[in-house]
């Protein structure tokens, strides 16, 4: 039993892939039209969805003078990497990179340290107060982050943080912790007890068996949560919007929206820019799919 | 691969197997023998707890004071204290019309997108597991492209499409459907710009829904589907007493989810009108952050925050009554 697999062994743990005995069974004529019925409802569902991904990509290679026309058309007439030059050439593209950079990795890095020691104490200990302390954890995702954004800013404000990198940092950390700590606590629950006892009879210490026997096992968990908060730090841009005020330390969501003027948006530069930092969420996306679905409704709540 | 594989059949959101809670029992079990490790715990969760009063629970106690002050530019900056006010703020809120008006407009657009998201979503998840094998991993496919697109990209796909003079939408409806939306501005009347709205926020909770529907869905044995039809049950028959008994605890998980989520949502009307929202197009989100970053009265802005929080606060009970109930927080 690998520890892969067993996290969180919920059914929505496996959501997507298809269950082949779980197709429905040869019936007769009737149903076999019905199944056109809803092979049709899949491919009408299947082109919304996926059109404004496709829309994406075909325009930020297609030539302006495409994009700037009223007639639009689903096939760009050549392909260009022209509004992926302007995006890139655009002020301040290399020190967006750094700052979202700096700013994610280390909230990621702080926040699996914190997470990791509570989500081992939750799962593996019964003290008093504990229950308390996981409901806290549910019920602080609930919070509108735009209702908690005033308070903090002052709280910025008072601390100095404002326009300072640390600032972000802190509250992308902490924002992280409630998910991640709950998503790790469902690998430690599923890694055995005994491997740990038998460890410290060999006569490891609590945290040699920690560090030697739990920690490789947790390592699965711990790549999914942190690939979960890096996706969430990675997507923000309220709180950067508001507190961070200089150019050059602008994460490259805030940058975005320099495309956006009030003389007019340039949609090639906007969708190629889009497209660039998409594309590592997706990739990233496309690992933790599975477990996104169960984290989210079974109690790891991020909006 | 073993446990999880009996597990299947449990009834989804996990309903946790009862095996995995032995171990914290265990290890009360062993507490009074080892004094030494009983502040353990504590220990290991104590820089979290520090670390999320300081940053969300602080804030939530900061918000409720001053709500009760007068904090404007002047407090902010010079840092001197706030005068108090009472209910000063709350009173200027609740009898000020407009603050009405952007209640209705918000709870009208939530329950428009929970009630669209989830229709779509259920009657989807249910063709899904009915469609040609092939079909249905496509469509997975899109979904999760859809799903991980970052909510500002999203947004800006969207207000492209609207676009007057270059938007897909204007173009379709004037070419292929023969009206005349030539340069036709969606922003103008906020009914209509509200649509562009709810289209991306309905297009990016599909996926959610959707594939989490129809995991539940896979749960629902075929047997007793078959037993029930057999039986003489209609289609809707065997839904309403095979299939909706088993997939209702998630049902309405993902239900309570999602009016929490569209009742705060923000960035996509912040993003569609270029970060500075006209007054129609206020829902209470921005029109907290407008009162606070725009007027300069962050009290007014926390007080219309925490006016939020307690009309989401009934919401949220119900959703951890049904985490509690199934057994998750153990």
């Amino acid at each position: 039993m690998s520890a892969t697999t067993s996290t969180r062994p919920g059914p929505p743990a496996r959501p997507a892939p298809p269950r082949p005995g779980r197709r429905p069974a040869p019936r007769p004529d009737r149903k076999k039209k019905s199944r056109h019925v809803y092979n049709l409802v899949g491919v009408v569902a299947l082109l919304v969805m996926a059109f404004p991904v496709y829309w994406l990509v075909v325009s930020a290679l297609r030539p302006n003078h495409e994009i700037r026309s009223y007639d639009q058309t689903l096939w760009p007439s050549s392909i260009t990497f022209d509004n992926f030059k302007r995006a890139i050439d655009a002020p301040n593209f290399g020190s967006a990179i750094q700052s979202s950079l700096i700013i994610c990795v280390t909230a990621v890095v702080g926040a699996m340290l914190l997470s990791t020691i509570a989500a081992f104490a939750i799962g593996r200990f019964h003290f008093t107060g504990r229950k308390a302390f996981m409901i806290t954890l549910l019920v602080i995702q609930l919070l509108p982050p735009t209702a908690m954004l005033i308070p903090i800013y002052i709280q910025l404000n008072g601390l100095g943080a404002l326009n300072e990198y640390w600032g972000v940092i802190v509250i992308y950390l902490v924002s992280a912790l409630p998910f991640a700590t709950w998503m790790i606590r469902g690998f430690v629950i599923n890694i055995p007890k005994e491997l740990e006892e038998s460890a410290m009879v060999d006569g490891c210490s609590r945290m040699g068996a920690f560090w030697r026997v739990i920690f490789p096992l947790l390592a699965p968990g711990l790549a999914a949560a942190s690939i979960f908060s890096l996706i969430n730090a990675w997507n923000e841009y309220l709180l950067a919007y508001v507190v961070l005020q200089d150019n050059d330390k602008y994460t490259l969501n805030v940058w975005l929206m320099n495309f956006t003027t009030s003389r007019g948006v340039d949609y090639g530069a906007l969708m190629a820019a889009s497209t660039l930092i998409a594309l590592p969420v997706v990739v990233f996306f496309m690992f933790v799919q599975k477990k996104m679905a169960s984290g989210l409704t079974s109690g790891a709540v991020k909006g | 691969m073993s446990a999880a594989e009996t597990k299947a059949p449990a009834p989804p959101v996990s309903v946790p197997p009862p095996a995995h809670h032995d171990t914290p029992r265990a290890a009360a079990g062993r507490a009074p023998r080892r004094r030494a490790g009983a502040y353990l715990p504590y220990a290991l969760i104590a820089p979290t707890v520090v670390a999320i009063a300081a940053v969300f629970l602080w804030p939530l106690v900061k918000t409720v004071i001053m709500s009760f002050q007068d904090v404007g530019r002047r407090e902010l900056w010079t840092g001197q204290a706030a005068e108090w006010v009472g209910f000063e703020q709350f009173t200027n809120i609740l009898g000020d019309g407009e603050f009405w008006d952007v209640v209705w407009r918000t709870v009208l657009f939530m329950v428009a997108c929970v009630v669209a998201t989830m229709g779509v979503g259920l009657l989807l998840a249910q063709a899904m597991q009915r469609m040609s094998t092939w079909i249905r991993l496509a469509l997975t496919a899109a979904l999760v492209a859809a799903w991980s697109m970052p909510l500002l990209v999203a947004t800006s796909i969207f207000r492209w499409f609207a676009d007057s003079d270059y938007g897909v939408v204007n173009m379709v409806l004037t070419k292929y459907l023969g009206l005349d939306f030539r340069g036709h501005n969606w922003w103008i009347d906020p009914k209509q710009g509200f649509l562009i709205i709810a289209a991306v926020v309905i297009w990016g909770a599909i996926p959610f829904v959707t594939i989490t529907l129809y995991a539940a869905l896979t749960q629902v044995p075929r047997e007793l589907e078959e037993a029930a039809a057999l039986d003489g049950a209609g289609a809707f028959g065997v839904f309403r007493y095979v299939t909706w008994p088993v997939i209702k605890p998630v049902f309405q998980m993902v239900a309570t989810l999602s009016v929490i989520w569209d009742f705060n949502v923000f960035g996509q009307v912040f993003l569609m009108r270029g970060n500075e929202p006209e007054p129609e197009y206020s829902l209470l989100g921005i029109y907290s952050f407008e009162k606070a970053f725009e007027s300069n009265s962050f009290s007014q802005g926390a007080a219309i925050s925490l006016i939020t929080v307690l009309l989401l606060s009934g919401v949220a009970v119900y959703y951890l009554r049904q985490l509690l109930k199934i057994g998750e927080v153990e």
